[in-house]
């Protein structure tokens, strides 16, 4: 029943902001609700695909066949597919009920299993980002200020390395030459039972995947800042400042680098939720116990509670990483009028 | 300028103005430079950016090797040879260089590893040891040594059952071309040796042990003078197949040939009854290597056929007319690397340009409707875009893949998924550039002349955007070719049920081998790896070339 209530005030407080956020909240609401009907019809495509499979009933020497066909037919599986979609509904909007594993961490409920494993992956997700952000503006900076000269070559012949190399490569490269010749870092992320979360042995095992994923990132961010910086330092503006009296640094820390960053900065904002979707091969090398590792086995054993419930979350994902780049967007930079346009 | 006055100006003489064409006909001259043309323009600005060059080139080399190496080699996706298994890439040029040719260096060994390398090249003059030997002492006294080991070299010899069609084949090969394949048959050769294959060990096996106490327990002597004792021939077995390798030396320092006699009928210091010398034995047929006295066995009869010891080298020699020699090695499986990756690019290529076309296509005519009629028509069709775009790309293809793989079979489940959300990109692009020629006045003038929305769209609006349409195209293929391996390495999509190979499967096959043997991830890697860069300087290139006023606001 909690989850009731809690729609209740998702509902009260859209309400809100549409009467009184002005035309930016106006906006924001209905990009919400748009949100809310793509993830809603995206989940009915693939309700209605995964149920019309087969349920895999496996014949093996420990699993009966008909405790299988007793156990999927007391959880309504061979239901109309209709009566199980209302059902699939019910429980979700009213209990956050996502069904229970299958084949894959058998009859336990699949959406606090996923919430067990959320924090790897948005725990490695975030070190990279943490790291990458920092390291990607100040090299896109540096090359801008360069520009054309050996230094900008340089950097954006390393860009272009780093962008097209496949993310996966970089794992390898990474796990070769860190973990098996130099031995600074052990092979995989630590599990649980070894290391808690936060402590510093669980930091350090997670470097190597830090390093794979943050080196696309890094590489996108500098050469976005580049480009984007090296057109606003062209300004008449800037030319102003410099006349005016302040010296290179200042005119570039408090006009050209505001002009840059409206763009950035909400490409940053949209990448912090973006990157969850994609680390999929890396936690597989590094065998982090996250998100996506639990969906490649959901595909592989054919677990459809997993699969939908994942479906839902990369999905959302998705959806909002779009939405907090539009909408930041139009906070950071006055100048956007927020119409019905995008 | 000098200064001249007026009357200086009015006294210029009559004769020297002259009338320059009065009676020739002034017409336009004809062009002396050649017609170029759209694309010759967008090729000769292409052609200014050598990175650009640079990478078309190796798009071509990568395309050729695809294209070309299935054709031309012998070796192929179903190509399995688990005795080579791991050998390291080679090329016969490089010989005896050390570098890329098959040899690695192996270092740490005990006697009895070094016993066996020493021993295997010693009946056939296939030496794995390459190069010299390096020695090095313990701390307590033992000897470690060192040497480069050629990896062709190493699987040696096989003992098998072969059906008797095959044998006499073989037999008369040998006898044909003189390449030894039959070897005589050693004592234990129905002994599982730990960690040795019983096709090398053909030497005479130091089966003492030094006890805690310092005496020294010889187990081939306690079976020998109690051989019907099981305990000790038990001790014997377990001595044998746990053997470090080490040899028994004779006083010049070899190693002692360990063969089936035929002279020895009822050799009884083997330790199982059934190891008896058996009652067939075919020295007559076998062409003798150097050292027979005559009585060495070379082929055992048993139920089925013969048990025999091959040459491995010479067999496959034998088998395939070729030496064995992969250029970027063997995986896991025993399948040539060189010869897979040239079938899985081909594969990736196909699969990438038919997706690339199909997406152009659909997208194309999508966005064209989208944009040129604009209004409902617009808002309704970019909402089912929108909608379609949203689905995770790996949700999309694991659907279709548990639904079409039985019927269709892989390759086309895949195709179908790539479709569906494809031709969204180049739909968006392709509307957005209607919106911005949409209202040009010679739009307004042909309508006004009567001319059909076809005409309008296929002739007048959709040319403008031939270069970002291009461009599009022609980027979605690394993409695609980085999807599918993605989805491949994590065997989501399954292809070598079909008996194909793609890159993303040599990659999954090839980790669990990371620390040990890189090679075999290495030149898929490198594979992908220069293809995307390849692929994304071209499209620079490409976007640059045909749209001047977008240089620099990417890059």
């Amino acid at each position: 029943m909690v989850a009731i209530f809690v729609i209740i005030g998702l509902i009260a407080v859209l309400a809100l902001c549409a009467f009184f956020g002005g035309s930016m909240g106006r906006y924001a609401v209905k990009r919400i609700l748009l949100m809310f009907l793509t993830l809603f019809i995206i989940m009915t495509i693939c309700f209605i695909l995964i149920k019309l499979l087969p349920l895999p009933l496996i014949k093996s020497i420990n699993k009966d066949v008909e405790l299988q066909r007793a156990k999927y037919e007391q959880r309504g599986y061979y239901k109309p597919i209709m009566v199980q979609y209302f059902n699939f509904w019910k429980n979700v909007i009213t209990e956050w009920n996502w069904g229970m594993g299958e084949q894959l961490y058998t009859d336990r409920p699949v959406w606090p299993v996923m919430m067990q494993k959320l924090p790897y992956t948005v725990l490695v997700n975030l070190y990279s980002i943490l790291i990458a952000i920092p390291i990607g503006l100040a090299f896109g900076i540096y090359a801008a200020l360069k520009k054309n000269k050996w230094q900008d070559n340089v950097i954006s012949t390393a860009v272009m390395i780093f962008t097209s190399v496949p993310s996966y490569v970089y794992a390898f490269l990474v796990q070769y030459f860190l973990c098996t010749k130099l031995r600074w870092f052990p092979l995989t992320v630590l599990s649980q039972d070894e290391a808690a979360l936060f402590s510093w042995p669980m930091f350090v095992s997670m470097v190597p995947a830090m390093l794979s994923l943050g080196f696309g990132v890094t590489a996108g961010l500098t050469r976005y800042t580049r480009a984007e910086l090296s057109e606003v330092l062209t300004g008449d503006y800037m030319l102003l400042a410099r006349t005016k009296g302040l010296t290179k640094a200042q005119a570039i820390s408090r006009h050209a680098m505001r002009n840059a960053m409206v763009v950035i900065l909400p490409m940053i904002i949209g990448e912090f939720i973006g990157i969850l979707g994609g680390s999929l091969i890396i936690e597989r090398i590094f065998s982090i116990p996250g998100i996506g590792n639990v969906f490649v086995d959901a595909i592989s054993v054919k677990d459809y509670n997993f699969f939908m419930a994942e479906t839902f979350f990369y999905t959302l994902i998705g959806l909002a990483s779009g939405i907090l780049t539009d909408i930041s967007y139009g906070f950071i930079d006055p100048r956007i009028r927020m119409g019905s346009k995008k | 300028m000098e200064n001249r006055t007026i009357d200086q100006l009015q006294q210029i003489p009559a004769e020297k103005f002259q009338f320059v064409q009065q009676d020739q006909r002034i017409s336009d001259a004809k062009l002396e430079t050649k017609r170029i043309g759209y694309f010759g323009d967008v090729w000769r600005r292409f052609k200014h950016d050598k990175s650009a060059l640079v990478a078309f080139i190796l798009i071509i080399i990568l395309l050729l090797f695809s294209i070309i190496v299935p054709l031309f080699s012998y070796t192929n996706v179903q190509f399995r040879e688990e005795n080579y298994a791991f050998v390291l890439p080679k090329i016969s040029l490089f010989k005896g260089s050390g570098f890329w040719d098959g040899t690695k260096t192996i270092d740490s060994q005990y006697q009895g590893s070094y016993d066996y390398y020493r021993a295997l090249g010693l009946e056939s003059g296939m030496s794995p040891i390459v190069g010299e030997v390096k020695t090095s002492t313990d701390s307590d006294g033992t000897t470690r040594y060192a040497f480069r080991v050629d990896t062709y070299y190493e699987p040696g010899y096989e003992i098998k059952v072969l059906p008797a069609n095959e044998y006499e084949a073989l037999l008369a090969y040998q006898k044909e071309t003189g390449n030894q394949i039959f070897f005589p048959v050693p004592k234990t050769y129905s002994i599982n040796f730990n960690g040795f294959k019983k096709g090398n060990i053909w030497y005479k096996l130091d089966v003492t042990e030094v006890g805690a106490d310092g005496t020294v327990i010889d187990y081939e002597k306690d079976f020998r003078d109690n051989p019907t004792s099981a305990a000790a021939k038990k001790a014997y077995t377990s001595a044998l197949e746990n053997t470090s390798g080490k040899a028994v030396l004779d006083e010049n320092g070899n190693v002692i040939p360990n063969y089936l006699r035929t002279t020895e009928p009822v050799d009884d210091t083997l330790p199982e009854d059934k190891w008896r010398f058996p009652k067939d034995y075919y020295p007559e047929d076998a062409n003798r290597i150097a050292g027979d006295d005559g009585t060495y066995v070379y082929a055992l009869k048993v139920q089925g056929g013969y048990r025999v010891r091959i040459n491995i080298y010479n067999e496959y020699v034998k088998r395939y007319q070729h030496e064995p020699s992969f250029i970027f090695g063997t995986n896991v499986y025993g399948q040539d690397i060189f010869a897979c990756l040239a079938y899985g690019g081909r594969l990736s290529f196909i699969l990438a340009i038919s997706v690339s076309l199909i997406n152009f296509i659909i997208g194309a005519c999508y966005g064209a409707i989208e944009g040129y009629y604009g209004g409902a028509v617009d808002m309704v069709m970019e909402r089912i875009s929108d909608v379609l775009g949203y689905m995770p790309f790996i949700v999309v293809a694991t659907l279709f893949k548990l639904h079409l793989q039985e019927k269709v079979g892989p390759i086309w489940s895949l195709l179908f998924a790539f479709i569906l959300t494809g031709w969204i990109g180049m739909a968006s692009r392709v509307r957005m550039q209607f919106y911005r020629f949409k209202g040009h006045e010679y739009v307004l003038a042909a309508r006004t002349l009567g001319a059909p929305d076809r005409r309008l769209i296929m002739k007048h609006i959709f040319p403008n955007s031939l270069g970002t349409i291009i461009t599009g195209s022609i980027l979605v293929i690394p993409g695609v070719i980085f999807s599918e391996s993605m989805l491949s390495y994590l065997n989501i999509i399954n292809l070598e049920t079909s008996g194909m190979t793609s890159i993303g499967t040599m990659l999954s096959n090839g980790q669990p081998y990371l620390s040990t043997h890189p090679h075999i991830i290495l030149f898929p890697a490198l594979f992908i790896s220069i293809l995307e860069i390849s692929f994304n300087l071209f499209g620079n290139g490409l976007r640059d070339a045909f749209n001047p006023s977008l240089r620099g606001a990417e890059n």
